[in-house]
């Protein structure tokens, strides 16, 4: 048996509602990732993936099942302990960027160092360079209203890497670019993997899913296969 | 995080990207803070003014006069007016008093040069000064052996000094009363308006011998002014006095008493409660403004939480603990309402200093008020602040970003 997976779901369930109008969104979905992959999930519309992913990023608690990250139960903690296991450990990138408007782009990629306690000066220079990694920064005095929704994906992979965490989760981080600036991220996120990050990224695109090492298939709550590539 | 000063900054950097929400956040705690402390300011100052015009009455003073009460009511014949016997008789048969003054009074024209002026001319001995409280400007008031010959001098008030000297110095100097010819031996301090309008300046005093004999033509006195010793009630000393004064005048069993017995002690308690009822009225009022202010502050506190879910649920998703996302809210929400509270006091500070003039009563800072109110905007601020706050920090992340 080799050594632990970083990540290991067992059995995981989630249900939405209860009574009549209770949805099983996940049915009992087993999962292994070994740290430093580049994992792609697929699956129909309404396969329970975002579920799966906010699951995963600690953002949501399954309602049965075993949830192990690092050989940790995260089922079993409370909401602070969550919140401290994302400020320390994950990233996350959400399908709708999820930016603070009105903000900043600087602003937006410094706030999970505030909440970790890093000094003003520390906070501005790690924002600055992660805005640089993302190729945005002459761009870090515009707010998200400024800024077109390439643009903004990256000030939110910015603010998902800057505290670099062990694992990044993006939620379809290129639903809505076109073409270019899709390749642009998964570019970006080929990047941040080289140097260490596990990433798991959803995706519809056969295209970006490429980038993975290997994909997961979801249907119907469940993981359908896993499928391998040997780089 | 944990520590107070990043989240003071982060509070004050919403509040400056929120400029009209703080605004309308910060009005309510304004006005109602500016409205309680005005009012309560001025209710002060007015409750002072009353208190000083009070004083002119003199204190523990009672005031006997013959007839019924103000005015003399009822026909018949006028009752008769006091003799120097029944002022012997309170001083030595009433326990409790400390002077009892003898008063005559005549109205008459005095002249100087072409100076002439119409005035009351009071007839009294030297204790009238001390009993009253009134002070002298300069000069001395009579000797006994003045008061006991009938000497023709006077103390006179302000408008008499005013209206017959001009800016000349009276004392020494010599005026016309009828075709009694007066020396003034002493000027009495400006007083201003009684407590009924009237004002206390315009008087000649004179020793009382004098005054009967030359002005009234008889010993009678219109009123005798008792003072009560302090740790004596009036209300007893009173009724002492109008037992004695009813068996020396005859009257018994159920007949009125043909004097009366006027306690200033009495009068001022009962205008004292009257302004104290005016301004405890003013600070409800005011009270209630504050309340409905800090309602606003509710209202928009929780109208702001739930449009701010979803900025909630970004902190939250990317490591913030509830209890910081709280923190930050309360921080808010304190440093807008004491914001609110310290404009509040200035704005109240300046609107009664401007009405205190208009309105003729003095400004008087009341540090209390300004400390109750200013906690009370704050306390309303921590409250309103933190409840709607604490539910949006409970939720977890996914069912904040979900918020619409
Ligand atoms: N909070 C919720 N309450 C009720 N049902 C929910 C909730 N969240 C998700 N669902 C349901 O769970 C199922 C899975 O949703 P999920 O968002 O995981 O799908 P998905 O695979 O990410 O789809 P998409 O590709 O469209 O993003 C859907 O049928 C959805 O309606
Ligand atoms: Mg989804």
């Amino acid at each position: 048996m080799a050594a632990e997976p970083l990540i290991r779901l067992r059995g995981v369930t989630k249900t939405f509602g209860s009574g009549a109008g209770a949805f099983q969104a996940l049915r009992g979905v087993d999962l292994d990732i070994e740290a430093g992959e580049f994992v792609a999930v697929m699956g129909p519309s309404g396969s329970g993936k975002s579920t799966m992913m906010n699951i995963l990023g600690c953002l949501d608690t399954p309602t049965s099942g075993e949830y192990l990250f690092q050989g940790f139960h995260v089922e079993r903690l409370d909401g602070d302990e969550r919140a401290l296991l994302r400020r320390r450990y994950l990233g996350f990138v959400f399908q709708g960027f999820n930016l603070l408007a009105r903000t900043s782009a600087l602003e937006n990629v410094e706030l999970p160092l505030l909440y970790r306690g890093e000094p003003p000066r520390a906070r501005r220079e790690a924002a600055l360079a992660a805005l640089a990694q993302v190729g945005l920064a002459e761009w870090w005095d515009h707010t998200p209203a400024e800024l077109s929704g390439g643009q903004q994906q990256r000030v939110a992979i910015a603010r998902a890497i800057v505290t670099m965490p062990r694992v990044l989760f993006a939620d379809e981080p290129t639903g809505n670019l076109d073409t270019a600036r899709s390749i642009e991220i998964m570019e970006l996120l080929r990047g941040f993997n080289a140097r260490g990050i596990t990433i798991l990224m959803v995706t519809h695109e056969a295209e970006m899913a490429a980038y993975a090492r290997s994909v997961v298939h979801i249907r119907d709550g469940v993981v359908a296969s896993v499928e391998r590539r040997d780089p | 995080m944990s520590a107070l000063g990043p989240t003071l900054a982060l509070a004050f950097r919403e509040i400056r990207r929120h400029l009209l929400r703080s605004f309308l956040t910060v009005l309510g705690i304004v006005i109602g803070v500016a409205a309680v402390v005005t009012m309560v300011t001025l209710g002060n100052g007015a409750t002072a003014a009353v208190q000083e015009q009070i004083s002119g009455l003199g204190a523990n003073l009672l005031q006997v006069r013959p007839g019924q009460g103000f005015g003399r009511g009822g026909g018949g014949p006028a009752p008769p007016d006091f003799q120097m016997d029944d002022v012997e008789a309170i001083r030595t048969q009433v326990a409790g008093v400390v002077a009892v003054v003898p008063v005559a009074q005549s109205s008459g024209t005095v002249v100087r040069n072409a100076a002439n002026w119409s005035t009351t001319i009071t007839g009294t001995t030297a204790e009238y000064f001390t009993a009253q409280q009134w002070t002298l400007a300069t000069g001395r008031v009579f000797t006994p052996a003045e008061e006991q010959a009938g000497k023709a001098v006077c103390v006179i008030g302000s408008t008499v000094q005013q209206n017959l000297f001009r800016t000349e110095d009276p004392l020494g100097e010599r005026f016309r009363i009828r075709d009694v010819s007066c020396e003034v031996i002493g000027t009495l301090v400006t007083r201003g308006q009684g407590t009924f309008g009237q004002s206390q300046d315009d008087v000649v005093l004179m020793p009382i011998k004098t005054v009967q004999r030359r002005f009234t033509g008889n010993r009678n006195l219109r009123i005798i002014t008792v003072q009560v010793d302090p740790a004596y009630d009036t209300v007893t000393v009173t009724a002492s006095i109008q037992a004695l004064l009813r068996e020396r005048r005859n009257i018994s069993g159920a007949r009125q008493d043909d004097f009366n017995i006027f306690d200033t002690a009495q009068i001022s308690q009962t205008l004292q409660g009257t302004t104290r009822i005016l301004t405890a009225l003013l600070g409800a009022v005011a009270a209630v403004s504050l309340l409905v202010g800090g309602i606003g502050i509710m209202n928009i506190m929780l109208v702001s939480v739930t449009e701010r879910t979803r900025e909630i649920g970004i902190r939250l998703a990317i490591g913030a603990v509830g209890r910081e996302v709280l923190q930050q809210f309360l921080v808010e929400a304190i440093v807008l309402s004491c914001l609110g509270g310290l404009v509040g006091l200035a704005l109240a500070f300046v609107a009664s200093w401007a009405l205190a003039p208009v309105l003729n009563v003095p400004f008087m800072f009341d540090p209390r008020i300004n400390v109750i109110a200013f906690l009370f905007s704050a306390l309303i601020g921590v409250v309103f602040g933190y409840f709607p706050a604490r539910r949006a920090a409970a939720l977890n992340p996914i069912e904040a970003l979900r918020h619409e």
